[in-house]
């Protein structure tokens, strides 16, 4: 059923139709209205969770690795401030292989205090062994979501994933939202079956010591497990598509005009939208010009990439975050990637900051001249 | 950017005071209007504004509308009802 | 073509809702609808600024509104606060709540104000006219007030809805009549 809603409401939505059953939750601007429908779920009895009201983030995500570790779904969400604090469990999170799903409405750090959106949450957290996916959509979000806990539980990756949206510019968006039955939905995703769970009748010893002898080996399952990933997002993102009728590019990235592109805008999240736009105003100018969305960061798919972009001439990747004393994150990445193209740096839309058409345009004009910029 | 606006290290404001300079007075749905007949100078909403924008001139209390947001605490709060919330048009 | 307009209002006044609802009642009117808000200042009384979208095709924008083609303002002191005009384009149609009989803008911009507080302290007992002020801009027969009213009941809870709704036709009567 289609009807127009909040993306924090499609979310918590998704989560409703993933019986989730535990919530730890501490509330955070921009990300607050997700638990607040949550919470009327649990409260009118059409979501059957327990949630916890804890005292911090910390307690939040560690929580949420206790729910996990005893045997079912669970869900959290933040932010910003709230993500940073979460920091430390993170790692022990993806280390004991936990499928965690937790939802980011991307918000700037602070100082300045600033509670509005761009990317620096989600990057510094980058290298915590989160796969992360960014949403374009209301319904991006819902469907990332429910295929979030599908990929994450799956055997050959069961590593934890972040699903970003950005805040306001996304988690605040009403729009039209196909909103799947809960028998569809319920014929997608299993029952949540962990291999290894607290149980007082078989027991087992989690988190332990890793010596210098073991250690290296965990970290490098972990890289593989994510590798395995990108294969399995492929897969999920078909079968979505025979039960959903919808799906997104291949899963990993998502093409907009891009067969017969000389110059390719390369982005991420709620931004993508605009640049279609963009793209189809430049196209009006006899401007060939394309999109590639990427919807993974981790795992990175450097191979979908390559194929994507091996006709571009010229590529503007645009930020919302950046490395201080290096570059912006994904540009330094892309270029690993793209060794032998020219590949320009656009950072745009930090702390809030409105990303317009004329944004893209500007990246256009600028990429013709291989010029790198921060654009206000 | 907003021109007025100095891009100081680590964002501090070295003036103190500046809060000054963003007037609220346009925030305002509802004006509080001060009867002196009523008013028994008893400095009750001046102690109470959350804004400070109730100002002591002489032995009489006077309203800064530069500043006062109209959220009516004032007029609430006065012992002898000498505070009326009217309505701003603009 | 996409169309577009900004809803002025003060915090707490309610036009991030007026703005849902909007965007529900277009849907319901054969449009894909898009509607978000532009926060400045969380506290009440600060001017807020809601935009929505329609088009008879999906909306893939997203940027904030910079030239209207309708602007709704809940509080007549933010035409000249919020600098309306500035974002309005040529011949865009204006819905203001006023006591005043006066005109606000020039010759260029339509402009059709109504004493929306007054009316919905009448019916609604209390002067929220964030939801009331949509029979207003109803009159211009972009959403009928059928669709408006499964998006007001659907956004707020029914008691409120209720006296919402009738205040919204009050307004919307008084127009067309």
């Amino acid at each position: 059923m289609k009807r127009v809603i909040e993306t924090s409401h499609a979310i918590a939505l998704a989560v409703k139709l993933a019986r989730v059953k535990v919530i730890p939750m501490y509330p955070i601007t921009p990300q607050t209205h997700i638990v607040e429908r949550l919470a009327e779920f649990i409260n009118n009895g059409t979501l059957d969770a327990k949630m916890i009201h804890v005292e911090s983030e910390h307690s939040a995500i560690s929580a949420l690795q206790g729910a996990l570790l005893s045997n079912v779904r669970a869900f959290t969400a933040t932010s910003s401030q709230g993500l940073a604090l979460m920091f430390e469990i993170l790692q022990i999170i993806s280390g004991m292989r936990l499928p965690a799903v937790m939802v980011i409405a991307n918000r700037a750090l602070s100082a300045p205090i600033n509670i509005w959106n761009d990317h620096s949450d989600a990057f510094a957290v980058r290298d915590q062994g989160w796969m992360q996916i960014f949403a374009e959509t209301a319904e991006e979000a819902l469907d990332s979501v429910l295929m979030a806990y599908k990929l994450a539980e799956s055997k050959e990756v069961q590593i934890p994933i972040m699903v970003n949206i950005d805040g306001y510019s996304l988690s605040h968006v009403y729009e039209p939202v196909d909103i799947p039955s809960q028998t569809l939905v319920d014929s997608f995703l299993p029952k949540f079956k962990l291999e290894d769970y607290l149980d007082i009748n078989n027991p087992k010893t989690f988190g332990p010591i890793g010596f210098p002898d073991s250690y290296m080996y965990f970290k490098e399952a972990q890289h593989k497990a994510m590798k395995n990933a990108e294969k399995r997002i492929k897969e999920i993102n078909r079968e979505f598509k025979k039960k959903f009728k919808r799906s997104y590019g291949n899963g990993l990235v998502e093409e907009y005009k891009i067969e017969d592109a000389e110059t390719v805008f390369v982005c991420l999240g709620s931004i993508c939208g605009t640049a279609r736009e963009a793209v189809d105003q430049l196209r009006v100018k006899g401007k060939k010009a394309g999109l590639l969305k990427l919807r993974y960061i981790r795992p990175w798919p450097s191979k979908s990439i390559r194929k994507a972009l091996n006709k571009a001439e010229k590529i503007a990747v645009f930020d919302r975050a950046f490395s201080f004393g290096s570059e912006a994150p994904l540009y330094t990445e892309l270029k690993a990637t793209l060794q032998d193209k020219q590949i320009n740096s656009y950072v745009v839309g930090l702390g809030g900051r409105d990303v317009t058409i004329e944004h893209f345009k500007k990246a256009y004009r600028m990429c013709s001249k291989n010029k790198n910029g921060w654009l206000y | 950017m907003n021109k007025k606006m100095k891009i100081t290290k680590g964002a501090v404001i070295k003036e103190p005071g500046s809060t000054v300079k963003y007037k609220t007075g346009s925030w305002r749905t509802f004006r509080p209007v001060i009867d002196y007949e009523k008013c028994i100078r008893c400095g009750l909403c001046w102690s109470q504004c959350p804004d400070m924008a109730i100002e002591k001139k002489g032995n009489k209390f006077v309203i800064n509308y530069d500043y006062c947001k109209g959220c009516g605490i004032c007029a609430e709060n006065c012992p002898v009802k000498a505070i009326k919330m009217v309505r701003e048009e603009k | 073509m996409i169309k577009e307009i900004v809803i002025y209002g003060r915090g707490g006044q309610g036009a991030v809702t007026s703005s849902y609802v909007l965007a529900k009642a277009f849907f319901y009117e054969g449009f894909y609808s898009q509607a978000f808000p532009s926060f400045g200042v969380e506290r009440t009384g600060a001017p807020v600024e809601a935009y929505v979208r329609f088009s008879k095709k999906p909306i893939n924008l997203r940027q904030h509104v910079y030239k209207a083609d309708y602007a709704i303002v809940l509080d007549s002191s933010l035409i000249e606060a919020a600098n309306v005009k500035e974002k309005l384009k040529r011949n865009a149609s204006v819905f203001i709540n006023s006591a005043k009989k006066r005109k606000y803008f020039g010759k260029d911009i339509k402009e059709i104000t109504t004493d929306i507080t007054s009316i919905s302290l009448k019916i609604i007992g209390k002067p929220f006219v964030n939801i009331s002020i949509l029979g207003l801009f109803a009159t211009t027969k972009l959403v009928t007030m059928e669709s408006l009213r499964k998006a007001i009941y659907e956004m707020l809870p029914e008691n409120l809805a209720k006296l919402n709704y009738a205040a919204a036709m009050e307004i919307y009567k008084n127009v067309v009549g």
